[in-house]
């Protein structure tokens, strides 16, 4: 039988914000444990919460990067349980009324010929707090409890089930990565735990209208965990279904070390969260004005860029979504080409994608700690389109200047790497080369088309790399063809 | 709608509230009297007039994002009957 994969992400991302949601504690990562908990996070009697403005504009920053309907009007819920990394015995969320409805995000999937675009619906995002940390370890039978993540704020994103294999909910949980760290709701940084991923997994037979019964993988901390994490889920339940077995729905934890998912134990009435408006809390109102301020504050989106890429520039849509995997990366591209006396965005990209990316790969860095600043790249960029530097010669000042020796004219000056581009010397190298060679020359004229490259490769090498490639072919096949 | 006692004893056991026999009794009367009051509310033709989320017809302040509040570890602490490295320990919990 042939099966389809179905799947839909929940995804907590962290809000940028100083304080947490309902207290006016901070939220810096890493400090001692329970420095950061103050009496709203612990939960003593008597205490109110007070919601955070940060966390309200994040919302809505969001709410507008995704076309989404924002509810003027929206409110928060108590979601009941016992836990203790929540001492109140709930969690403060937003579940009638979230601040974000609907809107939707166009991914990129696979790439070279395999690229498909892929539009992915975004149900509803909720603001909500975070809860603290239980440590089980070391306390003679007890557990640790540390509350400075209790009441850290958080929009929760939640997909449509949407997408049809791992590598779409990959495709999906990057470009929604990019994009909250592009207009800066959320950090994005995964170690600490700002960004987790929950998938819902179900497989169906193709052409069956009915979902499957799902289960749920929790706390996804990596892409990479993500795509395995998905992949074992779906063999499993194929072969559950195709042993005669029935899916349960259940909460599973994926374990990084053996590749495998595993259901947590829980108890029967887990989920019986029992939602109830928070009388602790007035509905929230969001005015025009605000919104339309927060509006004027967005950055041009990833998608934008994208679509102006290619329709301005020419670009394809890979090398497009390629350039917009940060705004970082994005901004650094824009400032190269901006750079150019003549825009060639197609030079740019290639540069950018290729010298830059993989010196920046090979050591471990960030575009935005580049040895080599955007201005000087296009300086670089700039010899080449003026002939004085070859592709080969550029490369070599490409990485003097990651050297730190300075910009590209002085290194061309001081290491004299300036393409020779006069044919009368070119044409005198060339002399030289086909008197030392006769044996390559009988060769071309005797119609061994391969001996023509021989010589090219004598004449570059004799003008130590210097001369200008696209001369030597034309100067050299005059000659021999004279 | 009207509650059994096995209703009441899922209700309890969900809100961690230990109950008896006899309370489970008293419990379910007194519910099903305030399912009753709602039952005779739904009578009201509600038609056209959006939900309330809160009985104030008032909106939520918000709080500048700021961070106001200092590290009262100790003074907390010195309240919760057990600490550890900083730690609020509690009874084993374990998934």
């Amino acid at each position: 039988m042939q099966w389809e994969t179905v799947i839909g992400l929940e995804v907590h991302t962290q809000l940028t914000t100083q304080s947490k949601i309902f207290s006016g504690a901070s939220i810096a990562f890493g400090a001692e444990p329970n420095t950061q908990a103050c009496q709203v996070d612990i939960a003593l009697p008597g205490v109110l919460p007070v919601l955070n403005k940060g966390a309200v504009e994040r919302g809505i920053r969001f709410g507008l990067a995704i076309g989404a309907k924002l509810n003027r009007i929206n409110s928060f819920d108590r979601k009941n349980y016992f836990y203790p990394d929540l001492p109140k015995g709930y969690q403060i969320s937003q579940f009638a009324l979230p601040i974000v409805e609907g809107g939707e995000l166009t991914v990129q999937v696979g790439s070279g010929s395999d690229l498909y675009e892929k539009t992915i619906h975004i149900t509803r995002a909720h603001l909500e707090e975070d809860a603290g940390k239980s440590l089980h370890e070391d306390f003679h039978g007890s557990t640790g409890i540390d509350l400075n993540r209790a009441g850290t704020p958080l929009l929760e994103i939640v997909s449509e089930p949407d997408m049809r294999s791992a590598k779409e909910a990959v495709a999906y949980a990057k470009a929604l990565h990019t994009l909250v760290t592009w207009i800066g709701t959320c950090d994005g940084n995964m170690q600490e735990g700002s960004f987790r991923v929950d998938a819902n997994v179900s497989v169906r037979p193709v052409g069956q209208k009915e979902f499957g019964t799902r289960r749920e993988i929790k706390n996804l901390n990596s892409f990479r965990f993500l795509e395995q994490a998905i992949n074992y889920e779906i063999r499993w339940q194929i072969e559950q279904i195709e042993d005669g077995h029935k899916i349960q729905q259940a909460t599973v934890l994926f374990d990084p070390d053996t590749g495998e998912t595993r259901a947590m134990r829980s108890k029967e009435d887990a989920h019986d969260y029992r939602y109830f408006p928070d009388p602790d809390l007035l509905p929230v109102q969001l005015d025009e004005d605000w919104i339309e301020q927060v509006r004027a504050s967005l950055p041009e989106l990833p998608q934008q860029k994208q679509a102006r890429y290619q329709s301005e520039w020419n670009l394809s849509a890979y090398d497009a979504a390629t350039l917009t995997g940060s705004r970082e990366l994005a901004d650094y591209f824009e400032a190269v080409v901006a750079g150019l006396a003549k825009p060639d965005a197609k030079l740019a990209a290639n540069w950018v994608m290729g010298d830059l990316s993989a010196t920046l790969n090979k050591e471990n860095l960030d575009v935005a700690a580049s040895r080599i600043s955007a201005a000087q790249l296009a300086g670089l960029l700039a010899r080449i389109q003026d002939g004085t530097l070859s592709g080969k010669l550029a490369k070599q000042v490409f990485e003097a200047m990651w050297a730190g020796e300075g910009n590209a004219d002085a290194i061309i000056e001081s290491k004299g790497l300036k393409q020779v581009s006069d044919s009368g010397e070119i044409e005198r190298i060339i002399d030289e080369v086909m008197a030392a060679n006769a044996k390559s020359v009988e060769e071309f004229r005797s119609g061994k088309e391969k001996a023509f490259n021989a010589l090219v490769g004598q004449v570059m090498k004799a003008s130590k790399g210097k001369a200008n490639p696209q001369q030597v072919n034309d100067l050299l096949r005059q000659k021999l063809n004279a | 709608m009207s509650l059994s006692p096995q209703d009441v004893e899922r209700i309890a056991k969900l809100a961690r509230i230990r109950v008896n026999g006899d309370e489970v009794m008293a419990y379910q009367s007194q519910l099903n009297n305030i399912f009753g009051l709602i039952e005779a509310m739904q009578a009201v033709d509600t038609a056209g007039i959006a939900p309330m989320s809160h009985a104030q017809d008032l909106f939520q302040r918000l709080r500048p994002d700021v961070v106001t509040e200092p590290n009262r570890r100790d003074a907390f602490q010195a309240v919760a009957p057990q600490t550890e490295n900083g730690l609020y320990l509690v009874p084993k919990v374990i998934e």
